[in-house]
């Protein structure tokens, strides 16, 4: 039967196809030309601004990259979008911000400084607290999640979860409010850690600054990435999620605790989400309960772009779109405060020529 | 008796998929559950796996019901089943997959043992072992998923349909290994559409239809049964 649809569909598949791929190349067209005229002809910037774009993009990006693969995990094995997982990173965000608060108010005098507190005294201790506390704060919100929002609906068709997600995350999102209030909050780092500090990378005659925010951030991301990916390749948990991904009745015939496994994907996904808010405050600064939405849609959209359900392609897609918004806006010649309209015309491009994403592979009958 | 089932109802929403089907299995037997289409097979090996539930029913394996029991717990207990299409795991590697099969099996040594005496069955998983399962032609799947089911130490094999789309040639092979699996200490409940090498190496077996069984008896009574001549052997 489904053989005879798409004969009979293919004729006006092809134009549909056709119309689609000469306005794509019409757009490439368009882009590159831009692109060629503001970076050669005009010469707007120089090679020391180009390449404080690239720096900022890559660390952005390694936070959407993060963010990204939990939506990819739990796509993977749920066929689900956890539209309440920037939610997640939030909390991240907040968890690491009190802890930071925390050691702040705790005095730890010593003989050159009366007054120094612990944070000083003991950064990387403290940086470490704050990215544990906020990784386990948003691993319980994860899991939680699951089993409040998710699990009772497991047997629901799939719109269901989805419309579950996005009540979960106007929740969340009202409930850190109405907790924390509605004000903007800065994370006071540790004085090695300013905002600002870094060190000067000569470019030409002059100097690009690279953050020690920034290089925290970046290093932390791919750490995080390359631990994940060895989970997944080499353990017996990482065996397990992709064979629950790959078939949930045949994983229980192994003797696979599947429930078990879904609430562990849900534990790491709030763990590199956790991770993510808590750089996303130490590098950014300032953050409310809503400083999960926009790198929570945009770490899906890079998900999409990657190829959604594949773990590479979610790392890919997050730096790709980190890096394309940054150097994006100049290069095209916009306005910088577009970047944001940038990534989301990625998201529509992707899905009307590429929806299986760069990585992905075209979806089974079952994942459909 | 090893397992006996006992007046199992299954439901599949509102649809009364096991209208209390009876049957057992004694230790060391093959046994046969024969039957068309919808008739009940599959649900019964699910059923036993934990992967869907009886409502009511018993089923009692080694002295201990099992009825609910979840599907982790029940392959811990040493009931492994091959399910329907074999379900192997097609972006994993071969050795992957056997490594799933040893899932509920931590000891490292066991595995080394098993590994060995599943590729000494099967040779061409060996030669396989780093491809995607997803690559092997459908023979070679079923022997996957056979040597899949093995790594876990079954002591009653579940095999559901594993003659399903395979060569003549290759049903006989697959008979000829689930024999001498059985001959090795393992019990086997095999659920066929193909009655006539069903019931040739089983024990003992049972008619099911429409959710009920409707007649048992030896192997060899089975296959001379006029009735099953007519209904599941080309007359």
């Amino acid at each position: 039967m489904s053989e005879q649809k798409t004969t009979r569909d293919q004729p006006s598949l092809n134009v549909g196809k056709l119309i689609r791929w000469i306005a794509g190349i019409l757009l490439l067209a368009l882009i590159g030309w831009r692109v060629y005229q503001t970076a050669f002809i005009e010469g707007s910037y120089g090679p020391d601004t180009w390449m404080r774009f690239i720096i900022a993009g890559l660390i952005i990006g390694g936070m959407y990259s993060l963010i990204a693969i939990g939506y990819t995990l739990v796509y993977g094995i749920l066929f689900m979008i956890n539209f309440a997982h920037g939610e997640v990173m939030m909390l991240g965000a907040f968890g690491g911000y009190f802890i930071f608060e925390l050691l702040a108010s705790i005095k730890a005098p010593s003989v050159s400084d009366p007054n120094m507190n612990f944070l000083n005294a003991y950064p990387v201790i403290s940086v470490l607290l704050a990215f544990i506390v906020g990784t386990v704060v948003s691993a319980v919100a994860g899991l939680l999640l699951e089993r409040i929002a998710y699990r009772p609906l497991r047997k629901a068709p799939r719109l269901v979860p989805l419309i579950s997600a996005i009540g979960a995350s106007i929740f969340l999102q009202n409930a850190a409010q109405l907790l924390f209030g509605p004000q903007r909050r800065q994370y006071i780092n540790p004085v090695i850690l300013w905002r600002g500090t870094g060190w000067s990378i000569p470019v030409g005659d002059t100097t690009v600054l690279l953050t020690y925010t920034g290089t925290l951030s970046l290093v932390l991301s791919a750490l995080l990435m390359i631990g994940l990916f060895l989970v997944v390749q080499k353990t017996r948990l990482g065996r397990s999620m992709r064979a629950v991904a790959e078939n949930k009745q045949a994983a229980a015939l192994m003797g696979i605790d599947v429930d078990d496994v879904i609430g562990k994907t849900f534990i790491i996904s709030g763990v590199l989400a956790g991770a993510a808010g808590v750089m996303w405050g130490i590098h950014n600064g300032l953050f409310n309960h809503y400083v999960g939405f926009l790198p929570g849609i945009k770490a899906f959209t890079a998900a999409v772009l990657g190829g959604i359900g594949n773990i590479p392609g979610a790392m890919m897609g997050g730096m790709l779109l980190g890096l394309l918004e940054s150097v994006g806006p100049a290069a095209l010649g916009i306005d910088f405060q577009l970047k944001d309209v940038i990534a989301f015309t990625i998201l529509i491009l992707v899905l009307i020529f590429r929806p299986s994403g760069l990585l992905g592979e075209a979806l089974s009958e079952e994942k459909v | 008796m090893m397992l006996e089932v006992e007046n199992l109802n299954v439901y599949y929403g509102a649809i009364h998929a096991l209208k209390g089907i009876s049957f057992h299995l004694e230790e060391g037997e093959i046994v046969a559950l024969i039957g068309a289409n919808g008739a009940g097979k599959s649900t019964s090996l699910n059923t036993i796996s934990g992967l869907l539930r009886a409502n009511p029913g018993k089923i009692v394996f080694e002295g201990e019901d099992i009825s609910q029991t979840p599907p982790q717990d029940v392959v811990m207990k040493g009931i492994i089943q091959v399910p329907e299409g074999r379900k192997i795991f097609a972006r994993m590697t071969v050795m992957e997959n056997l490594e799933m099969g040893a899932y509920t099996q931590p000891d490292r040594v066991k595995f080394e043992e098993n590994l060995e005496a599943v590729y000494f069955r099967f040779p061409r998983l060996k030669e396989r072992q780093k491809q995607l399962g997803g690559t092997l032609s459908g023979g070679e799947q079923q022997m996957l998923a056979m040597a899949r089911g093995l790594m876990g130490n079954p002591r009653l094999l579940l095999l559901d349909e594993p003659s399903m789309g395979l060569a003549p040639i290759l049903v006989e092979q697959i008979f000829e290994i689930i024999q001498s699996i059985n001959e090795q200490g393992t019990s086997i409940l095999l659920v066929e559409q193909n009655a006539q090498m069903a019931l040739s190496i089983a024990d003992r077996g049972y008619v099911l239809e429409t959710g009920k069984t409707v007649l048992e008896g030896s192997g060899q009574e089975l296959l001379h049964n006029p009735l099953v001549e007519e209904a599941y052997l080309g007359g």
